[in-house]
C-alpha cells in the first residue's frame, strides 16, 4: 500500500478498507485482518491500526466481537458510501470547486462533460 | 519500565546529559530522533548498562543496569550502529548468546533469517554489510528481550530489507516489550515508531504520541507559505505549514517537518507538550 502525503495514515487505512467493502472484497459479517496482522502486512505501529479499527467501529462500520476480532457490520455498505459522500462534499469538492474558478471553467461546462 | 531520572553523564572532556529525566514504558515503538552529538547512542548504552551515570538514575524495571546483575541485563539487547563483527556464523553466534537470554528462541531465528532473506549457515565475515545487519536484527528479535534498543538499524539496508524490517518489528512487537529505535532515517521508520520522543543537548524537548501531535498540531500542505505558522516549509507543489491546532483537526504528521518545527520552537513546543 502507497501512503498518500498529506492524509493521516490510520484515514488512509481506513479508506482502503472502505474500498474494499465498496468493491465487495469484504462482505458483512466478514471478519477483519487482525490489529496485529494487518500492522505486519502494512509495516506500521499497532497503535495505528488500533486507531483506524476504533474510527471505523464509532461510525458503525465494522463491529468487534470480544477476543474474537473485527468484523464488517450489516449496514457497512450505506453508511460507507454516506461517509465517502460527506468526506467528497466537504473535503474535495470545495478543492474542485476553486480549481474551476481559478481556471475559469462553468458549472455547464462540467455539465456537459458528462451528459 | 525504563526511569531515567535527573541523569547527568558526560564525556571526559565533553558534557553530554544534565538532568534530564525521561520514562519508557512497555509496549511501545518510540522513535529517538536528535540532531548529531546530542546523545541519542550514550542514551541506548546507559540503557544497556555500557555507560554509568555521572549523577542521576537509569533504571531497568527498578534495577541499575550498570549493575551489571544477570537477571537484569538478560531483558537488555542493544545493536549499536557500529557493531563488532560476530566471529562464525549467525547461527554459531545465537547458540553462543542463548544461555545469557533465556527466552532466546533458536527456531524463531531460523524463521526470521528466511522471512529477512539471509543465510545464517555463512560465515560474519563472508556476508554484506547489509546481511550482517539483518542477521543481527534476526538475533537480537529471536532473543526475545523485554527492552531492544537499536541505533540506525536501517542504514546500510537495501530497500525491500527496510520493508521487511518494518514488517518484522510490527511481527515482534507486543505489549510487553519496549522498543527504542534511534535513527537520524525517518523516512524508514515513520509509520512505526510512536511516541516520538525529540532529544536535544541536555534536554528532552519533545515526547509524544502522534495523536497527541496532532492535537495540538496542525500540518496544513498548502501552496501558499503561512506567515503565521510555527514552521513553514517548501515542499514540491506547495508548503507545509505546522500551525497551532485550536479546532483540533485531523492531519497527518510528517516526522521530518515535525523535527525541524520543534528544532525552530523549543519553548513553544516544550510549553505546548510538557
Amino acid at each position: 500500500m502507497e501512503f498518500n502525503a498529506h492524509k493521516p495514515i490510520y484515514l488512509q487505512i481506513c479508506d482502503q478498507l472502505y474500498g474494499q467493502i465498496l468493491s465487495g472484497e469484504l462482505k458483512a459479517d466478514d471478519r477483519l485482518l487482525s490489529v496485529r496482522d494487518l500492522g505486519i502486512e502494512l509495516g506500521v505501529n499497532p497503535n495505528t491500526i488500533m486507531r483506524s479499527y476504533e474510527t471505523m467501529t464509532a461510525s458503525g462500520i465494522i463491529y468487534n466481537k470480544r477476543g474474537i476480532g473485527y468484523f464488517v457490520a450489516e449496514n457497512a455498505k450505506d453508511l460507507v458510501l454516506n461517509e465517502m459522500k460527506n468526506e467528497f462534499i466537504n473535503n474535495e469538492l470545495p478543492q474542485v470547486v476553486k480549481k474551476m474558478k481559478l481556471l475559469g471553467i462553468g458549472i455547464d461546462e462540467i455539465n456537459n462533460l458528462f451528459k | 519500565m525504563i526511569e531515567i531520572k535527573n541523569l547527568d553523564f558526560g564525556y571526559k572532556y565533553q558534557p553530554v546529559f544534565k538532568n534530564i529525566s525521561l520514562n519508557f514504558e512497555k509496549g511501545n515503538i518510540y522513535g529517538l530522533l536528535g540532531e548529531n552529538g546530542v546523545g541519542k547512542t550514550t542514551l541506548l548504552k546507559l540503557i544497556s548498562g555500557l555507560q554509568k551515570p555521572t549523577a542521576g538514575e537509569c533504571l531497568v524495571d527498578g534495577d541499575a543496569p550498570f549493575n551489571r546483575w544477570p537477571e537484569t541485563l538478560q531483558k537488555i539487547y542493544f545493536i549499536s550502529e557500529d557493531f563488532a563483527i560476530p566471529e562464525g556464523t549467525p547461527i554459531n553466534n545465537i547458540k553462543e548468546l542463548a544461555p545469557f537470554y533465556p527466552n532466546c528462541n533458536e527456531a524463531q531465528f531460523m524463521e526470521l533469517c528466511r522471512e529477512m532473506e539471509v543465510d545464517p549457515t555463512r560465515k560474519y565475515g563472508e556476508l554484506s554489510f547489509g546481511q550482517q545487519k539483518k542477521c543481527l536484527i534476526a538475533t537480537a528479535l529471536a532473543l526475545n528481550t523485554d527492552y531492544l534498543l537499536l541505533d540506525e538499524p536501517t542504514n546500510g539496508l537495501d530497500i525491500p530489507s527496510k520493508t521487511l524490517f518494518r514488517q518484522v518489528i510490527a511481527k515482534h512487537a507486543n505489549e510487553n516489550r519496549t522498543i527504542i529505535i534511534s535513527t537520524h532515517q525517518v523516512k524508514d521508520v515513520e509509520n512505526l515508531i510512536d511516541p516520538i520522543i525529540i532529544l536535544d543537548h541536555d534536554e528532552v524537548l519533545l515526547k509524544a504520541t502522534f495523536r497527541a501531535i496532532t492535537d495540538k498540531l496542525y500540518f496544513d500542505y498548502g501552496t501558499e507559505k503561512d506567515d503565521t505558522a510555527l514552521y513553514s516549509e517548501m515542499i514540491p507543489g506547495g508548503y507545509v505549514n505546522v500551525t497551532h491546532n485550536p479546532e483540533g483537526v485531523d492531519s497527518k504528521v510528517s516526522v521530518e517537518i515535525l523535527f525541524n518545527t520543534v528544532m525552530k520552537n523549543k519553548e513553544t513546543i516544550k510549553q505546548l507538550f510538557g
